[in-house]
C-alpha cells in the first residue's frame, strides 16, 4: 500500500478549492456534490412540506393562498422525486459502485461530471420559477389537459416540463455510465452472481431508467408542442385523447416508483449482512427478485388508472399484474428476515434505519395491493389514504434505506464516524415522527379527504387527525435538524474510523477510509461473493486472493476539466431559451457543442 | 479490427469496448424514444377532424425513392468503416463522405415533402395527423441532422489525424447511429407511408 502511496505523489493529498470540485472527474468527490445538492433540495422540499401541513393543521385555515398551495404540492413531489430521492440514490451509485465492483471509477467518469451539473443546473432552472412568475401547480404528474395553455397560464408547466427534459438527460447520462461500469468494469473473479447486491440493484435501476425516461421525454415534449407551438396532442376539441398523456405519463411513472426503492433495497441488503454478521440469505432470490421487479414494472402501468375507466379486461390485466409485483417484493422481505435470524446483530444506527425500512416498507407494500384491487382503488384514489401509501414506501422506504446508507457508508467516506447516540435519537424521532405524519392519512383517505385541496371544512371529522398529522410533520423537520447536526459534526470531529469499521465483507471495506484517489493500488481478485468473508474464513494462502497483490506500478488518473460543467450549463441553457428568449437557447447550443467538441477530442 | 481497440484500452470484464456497450444502452433507450412517437401516431391515426388525410397527401413513390437513398447510406457507412478498419484513409473519406451525401439528400426530400405538404395544408397545428406526423418525422429528420453533422466531423477530422485506423472504434459507434436511424426510418415508412 505504501509503495503504492509513494509512486503517486502529486494527486494523492488531494486538491482543495472550488475549481477542484468544480472540475473534478472523481466518482468519490462527485457522490459527495450529488449528495449535498440533492439534501439541499430534500431541505427545501421537506419546508415545503411543513408549509402544506400548516395549512391543513386546521379546518378553513389561510397560510397560503389556494393557488400557492398548489404550487407548494406540486413543487414538493417533483422535487423530493427528481431532485431529492433519485440523486441521493446516485450519489450513492457514485461512491459505492465502483468501489464494491473493484474499479478506479466510473467507466466515463468526465459523463459522470456532465450529469451531475445536468442534475444541478436543471434543479436550479426548475425552483427558478417561484421568482420568476409562479411555480408548476399542476401536480407532480401533470394531467393533460390541467396542462394546458388554457388552464395553466404563465409558464410554471413550461418550467416543470423543461425542467423535467433537463434532468432526464442527467438520469439518462448516469445510466449508460453506470450499466457500463458493472457490466465491464468488474474486478477479475466477479461474475454477476458474485456481484454485491447495491451494485445489482444499481445496475437494474439504471436499465429502468434508460428504458423509462425516453417515455416521459415524448409526453413532456408533446405537451411543449401544445403550450409553444399551438399542436392539439392533448386537446379534445381536437379529437385528441388526453388520457394519452396518463398512459405515456405512468409508462415511465410506474417504473419510477421501482427507480426509487430498488437502490434502497439493494443498501439494506448491503447493511443487514453486514450488523447481523451472516451473509444475505437467498442472493439468488434477492437479485432475481429484483429483476423480475423491473420486468413487471412495465406491465402495471394503468393501476394508476383505474378511475379512468379502462373496461374490464384492461383492469383486470391490470390488477393481476400489480398483485404479482408483490411475490418478488415479499420475496425479498422475507429474505431480509431470515438474513437476520440466527445472526449476531448489533443495532446500530444503519442498523435500525434498515430494520424500520423493513417495518415501515410492509405497511407501505400492503396498502400497495390493497390500491390494485380496482373496486378498491375506486374507493381510495385520489385521497389521503394514497398519500399515505406512498409516503409509506417513499419515506418509511427509500428514505430510511438512504439514511441506513448514509449511516453505513459515511466512515469509508470520510475516515470518520458518525455519533451513534445521535443516530438513534434520529432513527427513533424519525420512525414516530413518519408515522404520526402518515398513518392517519389512512384514515382520513377512507373518510374521504381528498388529495390535492387546499382546505377542508370543520365538520368532517378530520381536524384532530390532520392536526395529529402536522405535529407529526414537525416532529420529522426536528428529527432532520438532528441528523444535520450530527453529519457537521461529525464531518468535523468525529470518531476516526478504520479502513473497516464494521467488518464488511465486500471490497470497498479493503481500501483505506477514505479511499485514495485511485481507490484500489492493485485492481483485486475476487474467489467469490463477500470476498473479505471469505478471506477471513479461509488460510493466507487464500489471503492474496481478495487482497495484498502487488501495486500496479503506474495507475492512470482521469485530469480534472472543467469541460463537462460548460456543456451541462449549454445543455441547461437551451431550454432555458425557450421560456426567456431564444437567443439563449442559441447561445446554450454554441456552448454546449463547443464543450462537446473540445471533450471529445480531450483525451482523458 | 478488434485488436486495434483492445490494445488502446484497457481490459473490460466482458471483453466488449465500454465506449460500444454505452452506445448500445444509448440505442436501446432512443428505441422506447421513437417507440413512443410511433404510439402517439398509431393511436391518433384516424382521429383527426379535418383534413387533410393521409391518403390524400403522402407521396409513396417520392417518399420510396428517399428512403432508397437512405437505406443506400447504410452500404457506402459499411464501406467508409472497412476502409478505415484496414487503414486505407482514401477509400474511407470516399465512402463517409458519400454517405454523409446521401444523408443530406435524404434531408433534401424532407425538406421538400415537408414544404408541399404544408402548402396543401397540412401543419402541425390542423389536426392531429399533421402533429403527430410532422412531429415523429421531423425528429427523425433532426437525428438524420445530427448523424450528418457527426460523420461531417469524422470527415474533417481524418484530415487532422484525430481519427485514424487506430480509433477506427469511432467510425464504428457513428456508423452504428447511423444504421440505427436507417431502422427506425424503416419503421416510419411501413407504419405510417405504406401502411395507411
Amino acid at each position: 500500500m505504501t509503495t503504492a502511496a509513494a509512486a503517486l505523489p502529486a494527486r494523492e493529498a488531494g486538491p482543495t478549492g472550488l475549481w477542484s470540485w468544480a472540475a473534478t472527474v472523481d466518482h468519490k468527490r462527485i457522490a459527495v456534490l450529488y449528495y449535498f445538492t440533492a439534501f439541499a433540495f430534500f431541505l427545501l422540499g421537506g419546508v415545503e412540506a411543513l408549509i402544506i401541513r400548516l395549512q391543513l393543521a386546521g379546518p378553513g385555515r389561510h397560510v397560503v393562498s389556494a393557488q400557492a398551495y398548489n404550487q407548494l404540492f406540486t413543487m414538493h413531489g417533483t422535487t423530493m422525486i427528481f431532485l431529492a430521492l433519485m440523486p441521493l440514490s446516485a450519489s450513492f451509485f457514485n461512491f459505492v459502485v465502483p468501489l464494491q465492483v473493484g474499479a478506479r471509477d466510473v467507466a466515463f467518469p468526465r459523463l459522470n461530471a456532465f450529469s451531475y451539473w445536468v442534475f444541478l443546473f436543471g434543479g436550479l432552472f426548475l425552483n427558478l420559477s417561484f421568482v420568476a412568475g409562479g411555480a408548476p401547480a399542476a401536480g407532480w404528474f401533470g394531467y393533460a389537459n390541467l396542462t394546458s395553455g388554457q388552464y395553466s397560464p404563465g409558464h410554471g408547466i413550461d418550467f416543470w416540463a423543461l425542467g423535467l427534459l433537463t434532468l432526464g438527460v442527467s438520469s439518462l447520462a448516469a445510466a449508460f455510465n453506470f450499466i457500463v461500469t458493472i457490466v465491464n468494469l468488474r474486478a477479475p473473479g466477479m461474475s454477476l452472481m458474485r456481484l454485491p447486491v447495491f451494485s445489482w440493484m444499481t445496475l437494474v435501476t439504471s436499465f429502468l431508467i434508460i428504458l423509462a425516461f425516453p417515455i416521459i421525454t415524448v409526453a413532456l415534449i408533446l405537451l411543449m408542442f401544445d403550450r409553444m407551438a399551438g399542436t392539439h396532442f392533448f386537446v379534445p376539441a381536437a379529437g385528441a385523447d388526453p388520457v394519452l398523456w396518463q398512459h405515456l405519463f405512468w409508462l415511465f411513472g410506474h417504473p419510477e416508483v421501482y427507480i426509487l426503492i430498488l437502490p434502497a433495497m439493494g443498501i439494506i441488503s448491503e447493511v443487514l449482512p453486514t450488523f447481523a454478521r451472516r451473509p444475505l440469505f437467498g442472493y439468488p432470490f434477492v437479485v432475481y427478485s429484483g429483476i423480475f421487479i423491473a420486468f413487471l414494472a412495465f406491465g402495471v402501468w394503468s393501476h394508476h388508472m383505474f378511475s379512468v375507466g379502462l373496461g374490464p379486461v384492461a383492469d383486470s390485466f391490470f390488477a393481476l399484474s400489480t398483485m404479482l409485483i408483490a411475490v418478488p417484493t415479499g420475496v425479498k422481505i422475507f429474505n431480509w428476515i431470515a438474513t437476520l435470524w440466527g445472526g449476531s446483530i448489533r443495532f446500530t444506527a444503519a442498523m435500525k434505519f434498515a430494520l424500520g425500512f423493513i417495518a415501515m416498507f410492509i405497511i407501505g407494500g400492503l396498502s400497495g395491493v390493497m390500491h390494485a384491487s380496482p373496486p378498491a382503488d375506486l374507493q381510495q384514489t385520489d385521497t389521503y389514504f394514497v398519500v399515505a401509501h406512498f409516503h409509506y414506501v417513499l419515506f418509511g422506504g427509500t428514505l430510511l434505506g438512504l439514511f441506513a446508507g448514509m449511516y453505513y457508508w459515511f466512515p469509508k467516506a470520510t475516515g470518520r464516524f458518525m455519533d451513534e447516540r445521535l443516530g438513534s435519537w434520529h432513527f427513533w424521532l424519525t420512525l414516530v415522527g413518519m408515522n404520526l405524519t402518515f398513518f392517519p392519512m389512512h384514515f382520513l383517505g377512507l373518510l374521504g379527504m381528498p388529495r390535492r385541496v387546499y382546505t377542508y371544512a370543520g365538520d368532517l371529522g378530520f381536524n384532530t387527525m390532520n392536526l395529529v398529522c402536522t405535529v407529526g410533520a414537525f416532529v420529522i423537520a426536528v428529527s432532520t435538524l438532528v441528523f444535520v447536526a450530527n453529519l457537521f459534526r461529525s464531518l468535523r470531529a468525529g470518531r476516526p474510523a478504520p479502513p473497516d469499521p464494521w467488518g464488511g465483507g465486500t471490497l470497498e471495506w479493503s481500501i483505506p477510509s477514505p479511499p485514495p484517489e485511485y481507490n484500489f493500488a492493485a485492481i483485486p481478485e475476487v474467489r467469490g461473493r463477500d470476498p473479505l468473508w471469505l478471506e477471513q474464513r479461509s488460510g493466507p494462502a487464500e489471503r492474496r486472493g481478495a487482497r495484498g497483490l502487488r501495486p500496479d506500478a503506474h495507475i492512470h488518473v482521469p485530469a480534472p476539466t472543467g469541460l463537462p460543467m460548460l456543456a451541462a450549463l449549454g445543455v441547461a441553457l437551451v431550454p432555458a431559451g425557450l421560456i426567456f428568449g431564444l437567443w439563449l437557447s442559441a447561445i446554450g447550443a454554441a456552448v454546449m457543442l463547443f464543450g462537446i467538441y473540445r471533450w471529445a477530442f480531450t483525451p482523458i | 479490427m478488434s485488436h486495434l481497440a483492445v490494445a488502446a484500452e484497457p481490459r473490460t470484464s466482458t471483453g466488449l469496448h465500454s465506449r460500444k456497450l454505452a452506445f448500445w444502452a444509448f440505442l436501446g433507450s432512443e428505441c422506447l424514444f421513437f417507440g413512443s412517437l410511433i404510439s402517439t401516431y398509431l393511436v391518433y391515426k384516424g382521429k383527426s377532424l379535418v383534413g387533410p388525410y393521409p391518403g390524400h397527401i403522402l407521396n409513396i413513390p417520392f417518399t420510396s425513392v428517399s428512403t432508397f437513398v437512405l437505406l443506400m447510406s447504410s452500404l457506402t457507412m459499411v464501406l467508409a468503416l472497412a476502409g478505415i478498419q484496414r487503414g486505407r484513409m482514401g477509400q474511407f473519406r470516399v465512402w463517409i463522405a458519400a454517405t454523409a451525401l446521401l444523408g443530406m439528400t435524404f434531408l433534401t426530400g424532407q425538406v421538400i415533402e415537408f414544404s408541399s405538404f404544408v402548402r396543401e395544408g397540412l401543419t402541425l397545428q390542423g389536426n392531429l395527423f399533421g402533429a403527430t406526423f410532422f412531429v415523429l418525422t421531423g425528429f427523425h429528420g433532426a437525428h438524420v441532422s445530427a448523424g450528418v453533422v457527426w460523420l461531417w466531423s469524422l470527415f474533417a477530422a481524418s484530415f487532422g489525424g484525430r481519427v485514424k485506423p487506430e480509433n477506427a472504434l469511432d467510425v464504428e459507434i457513428a456508423g452504428l447511429y447511423w444504421h440505427f436511424v436507417d431502422v427506425v426510418w424503416i419503421a416510419i415508412f411501413t407504419l405510417v407511408y405504406l401502411i395507411q
